[in-house]
């Protein structure tokens, strides 16, 4: 199937043949000017220098031009513009419109409002399928596949959108396990877990640990509790360090969508386990082929 | 004693029959009907029916219903039935039928979600999982929205 044109909302709206090509397109070390002479709309009305610099990255490095804005500050969105108007001004200019916003569903809205495809990326406490792709290709590159594995998955897994596109995306393949590890009020909502079609179960990572080939951990993010006591309570709820792993698997790989802050401990860096930096790397060819598939 | 006796016949207007029994001020509330539009309107709560053991009934006189508004209707009432007299003939009969989709109607509880926010153009529209017990989920954010939050919502209580 061609992603021509089309809007990129949810990890959902592929298949994994989908997924495949372009997980093969990115890891054919293309290089190109797919996107010269075209205009990229970076539409970030919530901060993210991460995700931000690599679709810029993306961008030049095929050619293309961009255009855009980080968070609402100093943008005649802070006069008081609507995020719909914000839109049909962008999509006069640009031949694909990158959404980040704080407001689940927003690129959606995008994409109702705009003729260019939309890509997502990253709206509300759910979505975030570029975040997905980019995980699943790390698995799929480290592990040569990504089905049959048993994977843990730590963290905010009720306010985390990066947690919760990552499970969305393992219902496209078939996992041999998936453990939920959480603090009991950070356990996924049953609007995501009636959506789990993997096999799946509660656990704390001391028990699984040694069963694990796959470890996708995220940060506890203040800014998306909506009672800041809550957060009190849960935050530095778990760490993990290069002690804890020795009861790991050689080959166990750690994924994080990055920036972390201390769930991760500086030791576990120089182990074979941390690929989180190279996940972080991974995002740019990932957006690029993305990029050169979906703009008209 | 015969409905007919609790409650006269009309001559044009809609008859909303087999109302879950407790529910008709609902129904009225729905359809934004408070009296002082004038119409003439009649309710019964709580009579016999052999369908439902008890029912309500409520008759609007001079008022045919649209279908969206009938849709409305099913949320709160989804044993309905909607008969529209003309010349004390029922020349119409519906039942209320709750569509896949429910859209402008209802309000996303998330207020996260792009469909709560000021000024935008989008209208709040969700996908019905599951109609008994009603459970709907919405269309931006996936948040779902239960019978008990639908109903609340419709009639203001
Ligand atoms: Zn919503």
């Amino acid at each position: 199937m061609s992603f021509r044109g089309k809007d990129v909302l949810s990890i959902l709206d592929f298949t994994r043949n989908d997924l495949e090509r372009l997980f093969r397109i990115a890891s054919s070390k293309f290089e190109g000017d797919e996107l010269k002479g075209k205009v990229v709309a970076l539409a970030f009305f919530e901060p993210s220098t991460r995700t931000r610099l690599s679709f810029e990255t993306a961008t030049l490095r095929l050619g293309g031009g961009y255009i855009g804005f980080d968070a609402i500050q100093g943008t005649s969105i802070a006069k008081g513009e609507t995020f719909s108007d914000t839109i049909r001004m962008l999509d006069a200019y640009a031949d694909v419109i990158v959404v980040r916003h704080g407001l689940e569903g927003a690129a959606k809205l995008a994409a109702e409002l705009a003729k260019a495809p939309v890509i997502n990326a990253g709206d509300g406490s759910k979505r975030h399928p570029t975040q997905a792709m980019i995980d699943l290709y790390t698995v799929w590159r480290e592990k040569k596949g990504i089905d049959n594995l048993v994977y843990g998955v730590l963290g905010d897994l009720r306010y985390g959108r990066a947690s919760s596109s990552f499970l969305r995306a393992l219902n496209l393949y078939s996992p041999k396990k998936v453990y939920l590890i959480a603090p009991k009020s950070l356990r996924p909502k049953e609007e995501l877990l009636d959506t789990l079609k993997i096999p799946w179960e509660f656990s704390n990572l001391e028990e699984v640990l040694p069963e694990l080939d796959v470890l996708y951990v995220t940060r506890i993010q203040k800014e998306r509790f909506p009672d800041p006591a809550e957060y009190e309570r849960v935050k530095g709820s778990y760490r993990i360090d290069a002690a804890l792993l020795k009861n790991a698997k050689e080959d166990m790989i750690i994924l994080h969508p990055l920036p972390r802050v201390d769930e991760i401990a500086l030791d576990v860096d120089s182990t074979p386990h941390a690929l989180y930096f190279k996940q972080a790397a991974y995002g740019v060819p990932i957006r690029m082929a993305l990029l050169r598939e979906v703009v008209p | 004693m015969s409905e007919e006796l609790v409650v006269r016949r009309i001559s044009n207007g809609t008859v909303i029959d087999h109302i879950p029994s407790g529910r008709a001020l609902k129904v009225l509330r729905i359809l934004g009907i408070t009296g002082e539009e004038g119409y003439m309107v009649s309710m019964v709560m709580n009579v016999y029916s052999k369908k439902l053991g008890k029912k309500d009934i409520v008759k609007v006189e001079g008022r045919e219903l649209s279908s969206e508004e009938v849709n409305k209707i099913a949320l709160v009432a989804p044993t309905a039935t909607i008969n529209i007299v003309r010349d004390y003939e029922v020349v119409e009969k519906r039942k209320v039928e709750l569509p896949d989709r429910i859209e402008g109607i209802l309000r996303c509880v998330n207020p996260k979600c792009v469909t709560n926010a000021p000024r935008e153009a989008v209208h709040p529209s969700f996908r019905v999982i599951s109609r008994k017990p009603l459970k709907l989920v919405c269309e931006y954010c996936g948040e779902y929205l239960t019978e008990e939050e639908v109903i609340a919502q419709l009639a203001g209580t």
